[in-house]
């Protein structure tokens, strides 16, 4: 690891800079392709899936069963609709009870004759039924007015705190790629829009600003300190703090990931489907892409909505002109050579 | 040097952590020793199992449920649950018409009463009251005249309803019944059936249609009434209180009384029926208050109510009053509902699922303990702890909650707490690679770690306070599930804050002060070496900087000290003109 140490070393002294900021048009550009994706796939693909919680979906209850092993019943269902992810459960002392996507006619009859053969029951004794969809109208209702609520109450607290709007701009406007992103790799692949993804997609609100935050609390620092007789532009002050920053994000985003990696990992192959994988899928996805935009979207606008302020832009003009001087090597000494604690003077 | 104050706060912060634990421990104790706490936290739904109760509404002959109505019903009966403090109940509608009700644990028979009395609430004119017996003897009511006592136009339940039940007037009706008030609303098959009825006949699930008369009883058998149709229906209550009667001072007069508030419609109807009513004497005086067809309430009404805002008071005490505010609060169903079948269910995965999550959290932070050595080294050791500590004391808090709040941890609680790991971890990085940045500026361990500190406290106190709002957000506006993830979402932020503020520093400071740490081991992970400090000539790293006391005092020395190396070398290099331009290949 010392050569990852070697690397944090080098982007916090600036020998080791990637020029993000600057080139913000290639990130914009990556941005708005992804987004259309995220937007134009899930229309080509038809929709999103939505979780038997919104949709509706079948049930099926087996009643007198010999058993009450829910092996048993997955077996069934498996061989006759085999991408069904049945939620198995007992009911009561007796009873199976199965929840599955909402299936056909012919599928529910060919399910129920499984069950019963599969429970030794008579096939009078397999109810199936479906189940109505009202999570989606009463809960989707209470998030989407919560996640309004919360990006107007998080947009003022970071502009109070960054005493810029500026910033909590930049930030929203990741937050929303991010959530874009998200529900359209969900959109595209057909994964299951369940309770609990929708649980993880507003964690994600959570977890982008969060990243945002330590972030932009890094370049307000360097930005206010390097102040105008810095040698840095604006946006080179951004840059350096998103390179310093950086190690901190990957360490950050590999510590949150590992976790969430490992639910999935359980959840989707242990345990085949359910709350777990649902949660994890959603989070893992959004914490990479909150990583992402954190610092390829939300710093490179930041520099670039203030850069046309008049006080920047002088500044930009000042630090630019030293440069120039800088590598023109003028020897008449107007800098003052310094060690770390003395002033650099005009 | 001022060595020995920080070490001294130091072990302050790390006592009052420690007082925090053995507070919280204690005061779990105190819950298992008093019988209602545990040691291990109550476990919701999708974890333990729990009850699941189906309700299929009471249908009239030709009547049809819609869908609308059913998610009215749907809110209200969340509403009920919730204010008996369940939380994590599901409620769903199934196939159209049917309700389905899932509880965690075994709920106690006042969560049952809630839900299975969902029940049909209307105003109803009492025609005539009795006691149940069929050879009661009845005293003329209309000797007694109700005393108008109250203060705001208030109504008063009938002291002893059997007392002033009035001797059934033999009469046929002569013309059709002009209001529901009407006495010709008796007929003879009526007034047949009430003189044989007998409170163990009530049938709730055949409540007479709203335009008819009903026969019926008080709740608890005491007294059976004719009743008018429908007057006002209880969806028209807008809300319902209680509270003590106020005189016209504002000085309670230690009485509890039932507030009403009706909407428009209700208001109107029930200014029309007070109206009548307060011009009437004996039972006829008197409106009812059905339940589910059961009287709960049959109040005098004492003066005409105009505003909608009716107070009903008597021989309430705060318990009473309160519940039957809570039924006509939440009574107001626009269906009835009858339980068709109550089962306890085992968990959907049940136990595997906590089991694999348990073991997927243990996975997930194996990980991150590797990773942290492995990027941290010992310091990576400090995480840990860190963790550790953080994990006891969210594990007792969520144990509290869940014995004095009744919270029950789900599995999308527990995600919850797996994801905040990363979180919580995440403060310690931010913190670490602050002092790291220090340590490269050549700064000592000992000042790195607290002018470090005062930098990443910042940006954790910013960043948490993020986290904290999107969990109470998603807390206040969001239900059920939803709910238990955020709340475990801003418990762990907070207690993220505590840890790091009382454990992780308090621990560096200290370390700091220790030989291995202090001379930069190569293990330690704050090898200043390593981390390509500034060589300050002759093997001496500068040496521990007075830190600064206030920020601002020396923001243009910062900016100075902050200026990146290479762009340091670059400084010196126009300096001293060109003639070291050699020079620009280290570090």
């Amino acid at each position: 690891m010392a050569s990852f140490n070697q690397f944090g070393n080098d982007l916090h002294t600036g020998k080791l800079s990637y020029n993000i900021v600057g080139r913000r048009k290639l990130w914009y550009l990556i941005a708005a392709v992804m987004i259309l994706i995220a937007i134009v796939g899930p229309i080509l693909r038809g929709g999103f899936t939505l979780g038997i919680e919104f949709t509706g979906g079948s049930e099926f209850v087996v009643s007198q069963a010999d058993t009450q092993d829910q092996d048993t019943a997955s077996t069934a269902i498996a061989e006759v609709v085999p991408a069904a992810v049945p939620k198995i459960s007992t009911v009561g002392a007796d009873s199976i009870r199965v929840q599955t996507d909402q299936l056909t006619e012919t599928e529910s009859r060919e399910v129920s004759a499984a069950l019963a053969t599969a429970y030794g029951v008579d096939a009078t004794q397999v109810t199936s039924s479906f189940i109505g969809a009202t999570w989606g109208q009463d809960i989707t209702a209470q998030a989407v007015r919560g996640l309004l609520t919360f990006l107007v109450l998080a947009g003022i607290v970071m502009a109070l705190y960054f005493r810029t709007w500026k910033m909590a701009l930049a930030a929203m406007v990741a937050l929303l790629h991010d959530l874009v992103i998200t529900a359209g790799i969900y959109g595209i692949t057909g994964f299951e829009i369940t309770p609990a993804a929708v649980i993880g997609f507003l964690t994600i609100l959570g977890y982008s600003l969060y990243d945002t935050v330590v972030v932009f609390d890094k370049i307000r620092e360097n930005t206010s300190i390097d102040g105008p007789e810095s040698r840095r532009t604006f946006a080179e002050s951004v840059n350096l703090a998103v390179n310093q920053t950086l190690v901190r994000s990957i360490n950050t985003s590999v510590v949150a990931v590992l976790p969430v990696a490992s639910i999935l990992v359980i959840g989707a192959f242990v345990l085949g489907a359910g709350t777990l994988r649902d949660i994890s899928l959603a989070l893992l996805i959004g914490m990479l892409v909150g990583t992402y935009s954190t610092i390829f979207i939300a710093a490179p606008l930041y520099a670039q909505l203030r850069e046309n302020e008049p006080e920047i832009l002088k500044r930009d003009k000042k630090s630019l002109a030293l440069k120039a001087k800088a590598s023109a090597g003028t020897s008449d000494s107007t800098v003052v050579p310094s060690d770390a604690a003395s002033d650099v003077t005009a | 040097m001022a060595k020995s104050s920080p070490t001294k706060k130091a072990w302050r912060s790390l006592s009052w952590l420690g007082v925090i634990i053995v507070g919280l421990i204690a005061l779990n104790g105190v819950g298992v020793a008093t019988g209602g706490g545990s040691w291990t936290p109550k476990l919701a739904l999708d974890l333990e199992g729990g009850t699941q109760i189906i309700l299929a509404p009471k249908l009239e002959s030709g009547q049809t449920v819609s869908s609308e109505q059913l998610n009215q019903a749907v809110s209200i009966i969340r509403q009920r649950i919730d204010s008996a403090g369940v939380s994590e109940s599901e409620i769903n509608t199934q196939g159209g018409q049917n309700i389905v009700v899932s509880i965690p644990g075994t709920p106690d028979d006042a969560t049952l009463n809630r839900i299975e009395s969902s029940a049909k609430l209307e105003f109803r004119p009492v025609l005539m009251a009795d006691v149940p017996s069929a050879d009661s003897v009845g005293s003329d009511g209309s000797t007694e005249t109700p005393a108008p006592e109250s203060t705001d136009g208030a109504t008063d339940p009938a002291a002893d309803p059997a007392a002033e039940a009035t001797e059934a007037p033999i009469t046929t009706p002569t013309a059709a019944p002009t209001d529901a008030g009407d006495l010709n609303n008796i007929t003879p098959e009526l007034q047949e059936l009430f003189n044989s009825f007998q409170c163990a006949d009530i049938d709730t699930t055949n409540v007479a249609p709203a335009d008819q008369p009903l026969v019926t009883c008080e709740v608890d058998g005491s007294v059976k009434y004719i009743l008018g149709p429908v007057e006002v229906s209880g969806e028209n209550i807008s809300d319902a209180s209680n509270g003590q009667v106020q005189t016209q001072s504002g000085a309670t007069t230690g009485e509890w009384a039932v507030n009403i508030v009706f909407d428009g419609t209700g208001s109107k109807a029930f200014a029309d029926v007070t109206t009548r009513l307060s011009g009437l004497t004996g039972v006829q005086n008197q409106f009812a208050i059905v339940l589910d067809g059961s009287v709960i309430s049959a109040p005098r009404t004492l003066a005409v109510i105009t505003d909608g805002k009716p107070q009903i008071t008597g021989s309430f005490d705060q318990d009473t009053s309160k519940a039957l505010a809570d039924q006509l609060k939440f009574g107001a169903l626009p269906i009835s509902f009858t339980v068709q079948s109550q089962d306890t269910i085992s968990a959907t995965l049940g136990s595997s699922q906590l089991q694999s999550g348990l073991i997927a959290g243990l996975i997930g932070l194996i990980l991150v303990v590797l990773y942290s050595l492995a990027q941290y080294r010992l310091l990576g050791l400090v995480t840990i702890a860190s963790l550790t500590v953080a994990g006891v004391v969210t594990y007792f808090l969520i144990t509290l909650l869940s014995w004095r709040e009744g919270y029950r941890l789900s599995l999308a609680g527990v995600a919850g707490l797996i994801v905040a790991i990363g979180i919580t971890a995440d403060s310690f990085i931010v913190y670490f690679e602050r002092v790291r940045d220090e340590l490269r500026d050549g700064r000592g361990l000992v000042s790195a770690v607290e002018s470090g500190w005062r930098r990443a406290i910042r940006t954790i106190l910013a960043s948490d306070a993020v986290n904290f709002l999107a969990a109470a957000v998603l807390f206040v506006l969001a239900v059920g599930n939803v709910r238990g993830f955020a709340l475990t979402l801003g418990l762990t932020t907070l207690v993220d804050l505590l840890v790091v503020v009382l454990f992780t520093h308090p621990v560096l400071q200290l370390l700091a002060r220790t030989k291995f740490f202090g001379d930069g081991h190569k293990l330690s992970g704050l090898d200043p070496r390593a981390l390509g400090a500034v060589y300050r000539g002759r093997a001496q790293f500068q040496g521990p900087a007075p830190v600064p006391g206030k920020k601002g005092t020396s923001a243009s020395r910062e900016a100075a000290k902050r200026q990146t190396i290479a762009e340091r070398k670059a400084a010196e290099l126009i300096g001293s003109g060109s003639k070291s331009s050699t020079d620009g290949k280290d570090s």
